[in-house]
């Protein structure tokens, strides 16, 4: 039972093909990321597949009544809208202070309700955003670069955050991220596109593959162990990740003990 | 106890703003500034249309503001080039406005009533049509309001909780040319938007919420209607304008230091 299914997909912008021929599917649970270098078409795929960019060839097929949260790119308000956290929350659907008090605090920001979105730091802002799209009790998250302008160990709480709403929830993820390091090992399977999809499996896979080798080259390996780290870290799940215990993953571990 | 005519331009002035208010905060909150211009200007040409075709108007108007209102949302939000494409329409439909109604004698003679507004004359009559056209706008704007400004904080966060932003758009945009249809006779084509941008822009500076900004607009586009109401008595000034120098004495105030708030 896949919750969103491309197939064949190709979007063309203008005279630009962006995505040609991608096959693609996510199933309740997992937790998938697209990695691909700029201009390679992550963001067209997201939004593809949310339905914002209409399909030039193929078809996206979208589970009946799936309930979507999604966590934009960029989020600016124009500083002539006043709009509070909690406000914001209640968009587009009226919630309870409550459980928006309770969403906060589940994605790390708790007492914000009251303070102006224009006044967040971008660590905030995720964690706000990601509050909004928890609180439409999604079925997938679907996150597009959620961890740009974030420092180092900002991403890898995020992440870590990610996947812990994952465990509680159930909730298929779909991110974008060329974080590739940090978030290549939180996924189940990472897809590598570059206007097609060029590889795709589970991140040592295809971490290991040539094709992804082309385009990102060697030097993740050290950073891929440095978010094994801090996810054994923060979580005893008694699993058996190698530590490879890089002098950079120490420093971040305060950020998860 | 006021006179009739006066009763009658205060609550001509007050009808407006119940929906240049709201309507005037979504303007301000979207940019859409330009396009608030581009419709109003092209009243003119609607006035002339309808008095060719023997038409009401408020009819012609509103028909011709609605045709320029889509025209313009088709080119906004397309970047750089779209603020030079609305300037273009913007003041090639004044212009055009202008140039139909010289063959119109009728109206020639009574321009600047059409650029001005002439609100100290409203009839009765007309003074109903304001209030059911502003209505109008205020019931299709607080019936969408949660999916407008879902739409307007974000376009992508809108299409992903189910909402069309272009059907949003679309809504406002027909609110729009309504709102200039009614106001043409209250402040005159040059001075629409005007009333749609200062009393929001003022708000800005109190409110905290959407809609505490929206309510403001209404009430500060109130005061300035009466303020200016009662200048241009006292001072013998054209109405229209003095509501809109009104509204920006009001602006200004809202500028002064230890104002301005989330």
């Amino acid at each position: 039972m896949t919750l969103i299914e491309a197939r064949g997909l190709c979007v063309r912008h203008g005279a630009a093909t962006v995505l040609k021929g991608v096959n693609f599917a996510i199933r309740p649970g997992e937790i998938v990321t697209v990695v691909g270098p700029n201009g390679s078409g992550k963001s067209t795929l997201i939004r593809a597949l949310i339905g914002l960019e209409p399909a030039a060839e193929g078809e996206v097929i979208r589970r009946v009544g799936l309930g979507i949260g999604y966590v934009p790119q960029r989020l600016h308000i124009d500083a002539a809208l006043p709009m509070t956290v909690g406000r914001f929350l209640s968009l587009p659907h009226r919630v309870p202070m409550d459980e928006a008090e309770a969403a906060l605090v589940r994605t790390g920001v708790p007492g914000l309700r009251d303070r102006p979105m224009a006044g967040l730091s971008g660590g905030q802002l995720q964690r706000v955003l990601l509050a909004r799209a928890l609180l439409a009790r999604p079925e997938i998250l679907i996150l597009d670069e959620p961890t740009q302008g974030l420092d180092q160990p900002g991403i890898a709480a995020f992440y870590h955050l990610i996947e812990e709403v994952r465990a509680e929830t159930g909730v298929a993820v779909l991110m974008v991220s060329h974080d590739l390091h940090v978030v290549m090992s939180a996924s189940d399977r990472v897809i590598c596109l570059n206007g097609h999809v060029c590889c795709e499996g589970a991140p040592h896979v295809v971490s290991a593959a040539p094709e992804y080798r082309a385009l990102f080259g060697f030097g993740t390996g050290g950073a891929l162990a440095l978010y094994r780290h801090v996810h054994d870290h923060g979580h005893d799940h008694g699993d058996d990740h190698a530590h490879h215990g890089h002098d950079h993953a120490h420093r971040h571990e305060d950020e998860h003990a | 106890m006021p006179d009739d005519f006066l009763i009658r331009a205060g609550l001509a002035g007050i009808g407006l703003m119940l929906a240049a208010g709201p309507l005037g905060a979504f303007v301000v909150w979207r940019r859409m500034a330009y396009m608030g211009d581009a419709t109003a200007h092209a009243a003119i040409l609607g006035v002339a249309l309808a008095l060719a075709a023997s038409l009401p108007v408020l009819v012609g108007t509103m028909i011709v503001a609605l045709t320029m209102a889509l025209a313009v949302n088709g080119l906004s939000g397309r970047g750089r080039a779209a603020d030079t494409a609305l300037g273009v329409l913007a003041h090639s439909a004044l212009a055009l406005g202008l140039v139909a109604v010289s063959f119109l004698p009728s109206v020639r003679a009574d321009l600047s009533s059409y650029l001005f507004g002439d609100v100290l004359t409203v009839r009765w009559g007309e003074l109903i049509w304001i209030w059911v056209g502003s209505g109008a706008v205020m019931a299709l704007i607080l019936w969408r309001w949660d999916a407008l400004l879902t739409a307007t904080v974000n376009e992508e966060l809108a299409m992903a909780s189910g909402l069309d932003p272009r059907r949003e758009k679309l809504v406002l945009t027909l609110a729009l040319a309504l709102v200039v249809a009614v106001a043409l006779k209250i402040v005159g084509a040059l001075l629409i938007a005007a009333m749609l941008i200062i009393p929001a822009a003022t708000a800005r500076a109190f409110a905290r919420s959407p809609e505490a900004m929206a309510l403001l607009s209404v009430l500060i586009g109130v005061a300035a209607v009466i303020a200016g109401l009662w200048a241009s008595l006292h001072f013998d000034t054209p109405a229209g304008p003095s509501i809109v120098v009104a509204a920006a004495g009001l602006f200004a105030v809202s500028l002064l230091p230890g104002r301005h708030r989330g």
